[in-house]
């Protein structure tokens, strides 16, 4: 139990907050006054069955949707509502569902344009392709290799995105994310439509960067087996609702969880 | 028998009789290809940015010309007027990105199309109101294009150049060469291309769509602003100059919308295959052919190779 342990000394206080967030589409209420909060170094995770409101959370917390009422607090600041924009420049970094990555374009050119927050250079010095463009090119495609290394896809660094096998186009995804120097990580199902192997490898890679880079994360999965594995605290929704939050023991034997999975209540 | 020979035989044996009117031809058609070019790279910025055809290509060809022109007549020194009119084009930009892309963005493709025809008028009428409507002439002069021609004595007669055809061909190969530079090599670019392959992923890493969207409407005011200094040289500047926004369109056809190395060749095939039609099957209908020709061209393309030459098939799930 010392891993657990040292586990627990590492997590912090809470950097990231929802308190009783409501999302409504037209007539269709997507989250219903949800509240729960994620703590430094943290692995929390939302689960939920299908339709529960996971994605749609995701999207509050990186601004994609405005939540109608409720706030997010982030690192001592309060939002009404996010904006992608304002999430990305104050470290929020995301993966998504369906895989969104820039097709036309090499895993090196992807990851690259995770580093745009981080490059600085202007317009003027890049049209011309100054020495000072030219440096900061090479100091940030150094940062990217690192990345590259780390979640070992070395060998395609030049191949267009598109011609990727599905779980290798997850994890450029994730090392675009990564190439944001995220303090926090939201990941929507990173282990959806993956082969055990696959997954396995993409654990790994989600707890050596909670561990590397101690990055904050947030993430949806539908595998029971992993999310009780990796995660350090759960949170629950069904149909909207937050209905448990605790670590995945707790969760696990709690009877509202246990029927909304089974279907009993409905 | 005579129709056929005259179509397939003969314009052949002309080419082989007087290979230096076939050079010129050639040269000819090249140079109007590298305007239709630069033309047409001006609708696959903005289309490849933000999806968006930008009918008011053509008119901001002319507005960037006319304001050029003007502030000149108003006393301008030609440079600063230039550095000036660089400077229209960007609060151009900024402004279509506020009053257009912002209010309208999520519509559906064909609203924002309308809207450019909406921004084609008020620019023909701001245009009107400040600089008026008639036509000037170039400044082409101030600004040190060159005038006049060579004369190459070759293949048994002489082909004669302009020079500031010459300057056209180059000025557009550097503009095109620092864009590929920029689009490819650099942040900018890649987040430019990023926009062009999905929003939310490009939201996601920080890339703010409104920056993006004034960097290529103000991309294209430049490259409209060559253009408009190029093809003011070779005639005047006026509102007529409007229509070879026309002519954009059997070039994007030939090179797909979405790609810039397209825009070029289709520019120089729409380019040479107006004026070779032009000089050696025209004759057969009297003459006249040079202004629907590139149509019939991107016509026939279009049966073969509906995605352009260059373009991204469209490839769907049924």
């Amino acid at each position: 139990m010392t891993e657990t342990e040292a586990r627990a000394q590492r997590i912090g206080a809470p950097v990231l907050a929802v308190e009783e967030v409501s999302l409504t589409f037209g007539g269709v209420r997507a989250l219903t006054e949800v509240s729960f909060d994620v703590r430094e170094h943290e692995v929390r995770a939302i689960i939920g069955p299908n339709g529960a409101g996971k994605s749609s959370m995701l999207n509050v917390l990186n601004g994609f949707y405005q939540p109608q009422h409720g706030i997010i607090r982030f690192r001592g600041r309060e939002f009404r509502g996010m904006k992608p924009h304002v999430a990305a420049t104050m470290g929020i970094g995301r993966t998504f569902q369906n895989i969104a990555l820039f097709r036309g374009m090499t895993v090196l050119d992807n990851i690259m344009v995770g580093r745009n927050l981080k490059m600085r250079g202007n317009l003027l010095q890049e049209a011309f392709w100054l020495p000072a463009a030219r440096r900061e090119e090479i100091e940030h495609r150094r940062a990217v290799e690192e990345i590259i290394d780390f979640l070992e896809i070395q060998h395609i660094r030049r191949t267009p995105v598109g011609q990727l096998p599905y779980g290798l186009q997850k994890r450029v995804e994730l090392a675009r994310a990564l190439a944001m120097e995220p303090s926090v990580l939201l990941l929507d199902e990173p282990m959806a439509g993956m082969n055990l192997e696959e997954k396995q490898d993409m654990c790994r890679f989600v707890l050596d960067v909670n561990d590397h880079y101690g990055t904050t994360i947030v993430l949806i999965e539908h595998d029971m087996g992993v999310v009780m594995d990796i995660s350090d605290r759960v949170v629950v929704l069904d149909y909207g609702s937050k209905i448990a939050d605790g670590t995945p023991d707790q969760v696990r034997s709690d009877q509202a969880v246990i029927d909304a999975y089974l279907g009993v209540a409905h | 028998m005579h129709l056929l020979y005259s179509i397939f035989v003969d314009p052949f044996m002309q080419m082989g009789h007087a290979p230096d009117l076939l050079v010129q031809t050639l040269w000819d058609g090249l140079v109007s290809g590298v305007l239709y070019a630069l033309i047409a790279l001006g609708f696959v910025l903005i289309f490849k940015a933000s999806g968006v055809f930008n009918f008011a290509q053509g008119i901001m060809v002319v507005f960037a010309a006319l304001t050029l022109v003007g502030l000149n007549e108003h006393g301008v020194p030609a440079y600063v007027a230039l550095a000036l009119t660089v400077v229209v084009m960007l609060v151009l930009a900024v402004a279509v990105e506020r009053a257009i892309l912002r209010p309208l963005v999520n519509q559906p493709e064909i609203i924002l199309f309308m809207a450019t025809f909406g921004l084609t008028y008020v620019l023909i009428g701001l245009g009107e109101l400040i600089f008026g409507g008639d036509p000037k002439v170039m400044i082409s002069g101030e600004l040190g294009l060159p005038s006049g021609s060579y004369r190459i004595n070759m293949l048994g007669g002489y082909v004669q150049l302009q020079k500031i055809d010459i300057a056209a061909a180059i000025i557009a190969s550097l503009m095109v060469a620092g864009l590929g530079i920029v689009f490819n090599r650099t942040r900018i670019g890649r987040a430019l291309r990023a926009v062009a392959d999905s929003h939310r992923a490009a939201l996601s890493v920080g890339i703010s769509l409104e920056q993006i969207w004034v960097v290529v409407w103000f991309a294209a005011g430049v490259v409209a602003l060559a253009t408009g200094i190029m093809w003011g040289a070779r005639s005047n500047v006026s509102f007529a100059l409007e229509i070879i926004a026309l002519k954009a369109l059997p070039v994007l056809i030939l090179g797909g919308f979405t790609s810039i190395p397209g825009a070029i060749v289709g520019g120089l095939i729409i380019g040479v295959g107006e004026k070779m039609g032009e000089f050696y099957w025209g004759p057969l209908v009297g003459g006249g052919i040079e202004s629907w020709f590139a149509y019939v061209i991107a016509l026939v393309f279009l049966l073969f190779r509906p995605q352009g030459l260059f373009g991204e098939r469209i490839i769907e799930r049924l």
